[in-house]
């Protein structure tokens, strides 16, 4: 059996478009799209909201409402958008379908970033905020110069948990006349096609894992080392030996 | 010149945390703020810079009423120091003490030259510039919290219990160097503890509130220890009170005897003059410890480090007389031994001789009650 899906993967032909299939690639292009789609917005949504609530304090409740939206049946709510929207739609355009889709995606995506970055800021210990006020630092500057990198580490993980369920649960696009990698699962099913059904479980699995491992790498680069506690394995230079220099205060 | 006139605070709540303060810090001096939890000193200090808005009165600084500046400008001018530091933990050592330059606009490469500077001054090793705040102890944490607040060069600093949360021994050294700090910079500072001991070491004017945000008593630190007004201040500032004035007692010159001394390394004597108490200095006549000979083994023939008692402490000649009576309460042989400024043997004192100079000040009670610059 893992062999045989091993043997569908492998198959270029499978990868390409022919004139009646389309093939991964298209289709993981597709999935991608629809996935980034929906976490920019809900990032744009999300995020500036959970600063101003976590900063502020007011509106917390948001914070309450948007975490009930987890408790969703998603595929119910899909075909309940798709029923009220679809048919303003005509034509050979998806469009009908794709606002469904999204929202749905943007709706699963919003909660975990939200409450991430709302509980970021608010854990920020008093002392330093308290600090950054006393030194004379605006509302603003307090949000965005101490509050939020100092959110960051809580954010990447609301957007990374956010991103893996969006990858997931995108495939109930093909649940709709749509593309994506989920069309090879539900394809699969209806033709008892197991090594394509797999396959695309498969597909869905590794995009996953590898988009969970660029952010890896881009919260890696962003967050504060003072923050995370990884500090050069490289040993601190004698305080006898390191006079240090003004072209070095200035290269720090 | 900060200036209370007639400051109040009633919280939404109620509760009365300052009522009708009014003192004045004057410029350069280190007022501090001293009283029981709850009495409202961080009140009082926040009300400097805004960080709370008094309900009645008025704050000046410089004659310049603090509500009529804007806030965020007003605290730019204003060091602020608080308890556990409150560094920023996403910016490193030198970016935490030059923040303020930065939000004043100062050329980042400027800012952080200066930053160097004042963390060498405060105390640390220029190597933890490019570490962060998690890397530091409590202490070192407390060091950059001054230095960040002294980065802008303000004329006025603010300090709520900024050595409380590290041990005595580090409390202490703090504290010393603050004050060897203050000497070059003369700031205006006001300083907020619960404990007294600091607040008499570090206080050119020490202010006593008391619960509800009353000023009980403000005075100098031998004042408040002499003549404190009432059982409430009196309780506060506690037990040894006689003990602890004698802090800022000084006489003229302490009237020593030549005391008999072996050096380091050398042939232990075989007879003392006095008992059988001997000094033991050091090649430079630094004192190192006492000797007692009858206490030595046969194979004790040159005097080495582990024969000594190294037990009293040292009385600096022109230093306090609490100085000079602990030097001798201290020392095992009696004698107290008495240093030069820059820490060779002058001689010896007993406690006798210390206490006829406390009786000889009795009379003239006008000495206990000095001017802060009789102390330190
Ligand atoms: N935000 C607030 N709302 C209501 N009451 C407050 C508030 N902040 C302080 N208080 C009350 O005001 C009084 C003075 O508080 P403050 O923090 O100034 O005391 P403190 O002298 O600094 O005490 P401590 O030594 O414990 O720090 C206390 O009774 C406190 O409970
Ligand atoms: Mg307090």
């Amino acid at each position: 059996m893992i062999g045989e899906v091993f043997t569908w993967l492998n198959d270029p032909a499978h990868w390409k478009d022919t004139r009646f299939d389309t093939g991964i690639a298209t289709q993981l292009a597709a999935h991608v799209r629809f996935c980034a789609f929906a976490l920019l917005v809900a990032l744009i949504i999300a995020l500036p909201l959970g600063l101003v609530i976590g900063h502020t304090g007011r509106g917390k409740w948001l914070i309450a409402a948007a975490n009930t939206l987890r408790a969703l049946p998603t595929v119910g709510v899909l075909v309940l958008l798709t029923v009220i929207i679809a048919p303003h739609f005509y034509g050979r355009t998806d469009t009908g379908y794709l606002i469904p889709t999204e929202i749905v995606l943007i709706v699963l995506a919003i909660p975990s970033i939200l409450s991430n970055t709302f509980a970021g800021v608010e854990n920020v210990d008093p002392a330093v905020r308290d600090a950054a006020e006393g030194m004379g630092m605006t509302g603003k500057q307090v949000l965005l110069k101490v509050e939020l990198p100092c959110s960051l580490p809580l954010i990447f993980s609301g957007f990374r948990s956010a991103t893996l369920q969006v990858i997931a649960t995108a495939t109930i696009a093909s649940y709709l006349p749509l593309g994506g990698l989920g069309r090879f699962i539900y394809d699969g099913l209806a033709q008892q096609d197991f090594p394509q059904m797999i396959g695309g479980g498969v597909l869905v699995a590794a995009l996953a894992l590898v988009a969970d491992l660029l952010l890896y790498l881009v919260q890696r680069y962003t967050v504060s080392r003072g923050l995370t506690g990884r500090f050069s394995k490289k040993r601190l230079p004698d305080p006898r030996l390191a006079s240090v220099t003004q072209a070095e205060v200035a290269a720090i | 010149m900060i200036r209370f006139e007639s400051v109040s605070k009633r919280y939404p709540d109620g509760t009365v945390a300052v009522d009708e303060l009014d003192f004045v810090a004057p410029s350069g001096q280190i007022t501090v703020l001293v009283g029981p939890s709850g009495c409202g000193k961080t009140t009082s200090l926040r009300m400097i810079n805004r960080m709370i808005e008094p309900t009645a009165g008025r704050i000046l600084i410089d004659d310049q009423d603090v509500t009529k500046v804007d806030a965020a400008q007003l605290r730019r001018g204003i060091g602020y120091v608080i308890q556990h530091a409150g560094l920023f933990p996403h910016r490193t050592i030198i970016d935490n003490v030059a923040s303020v330059p930065y939000l004043l606009g100062t050329d980042k490469k400027q800012a952080r030259a200066r930053a160097m500077e004042l963390i060498e001054r405060v105390g640390l090793d220029p190597r933890f510039a490019k570490r962060y705040p998690s890397q530091l102890s409590g202490g070192q944490q407390q060091r950059v919290g001054v230095a960040r607040a002294l980065a802008a060069d303000p004329p006025v600093m603010l300090m709520d219990e900024p050595f409380s949360a590290v041990d005595p021994v580090v409390r202490d050294q703090l504290q010393d160097e603050f004050l060897r700090l203050q000497s070059d910079l003369g700031k205006t500072i006001v300083f907020v503890t619960h404990d007294i001991d600091e607040a008499i070491k570090l206080g050119d004017q020490v202010a006593v509130l008391r619960v509800g945000g009353h000023l009980a008593q403000l005075a100098t630190p031998a004042e408040l220890l002499s003549r404190p007004v009432d059982e409430f201040v009196a309780g506060f500032v506690g037990r040894d009170r006689g003990y602890r004035a004698l802090t800022f007692a000084t006489v003229g010159e302490l009237a020593v005897h030549d005391e008999q001394t072996v050096t380091m390394g050398a042939p232990v004597p075989s007879r003392a003059d006095l008992d059988n108490w001997i000094l033991v200095v050091d090649a430079a006549n630094v004192p190192q410890g006492w000797l007692n000979l009858a206490e030595l083994r046969p194979d004790h023939t040159t005097v080495t480090a582990e024969m000594l008692y190294r037990g009293g402490t040292l009385a600096t000649q022109g230093g306090s007389l609490r100085e000079a009576l602990d030097a001798c309460l201290s020392s095992p042989s009696g004698r107290g031994v008495v240093v030069d400024s820059d820490g060779t043997l002058l001689g010896s004192i007993t406690a006798a001789e210390v206490l006829g100079l406390i009786e000889k000040r009795r009379p003239g009670a006008a000495a206990v009650t000095g001017s802060g610059s009789e102390r330190r």
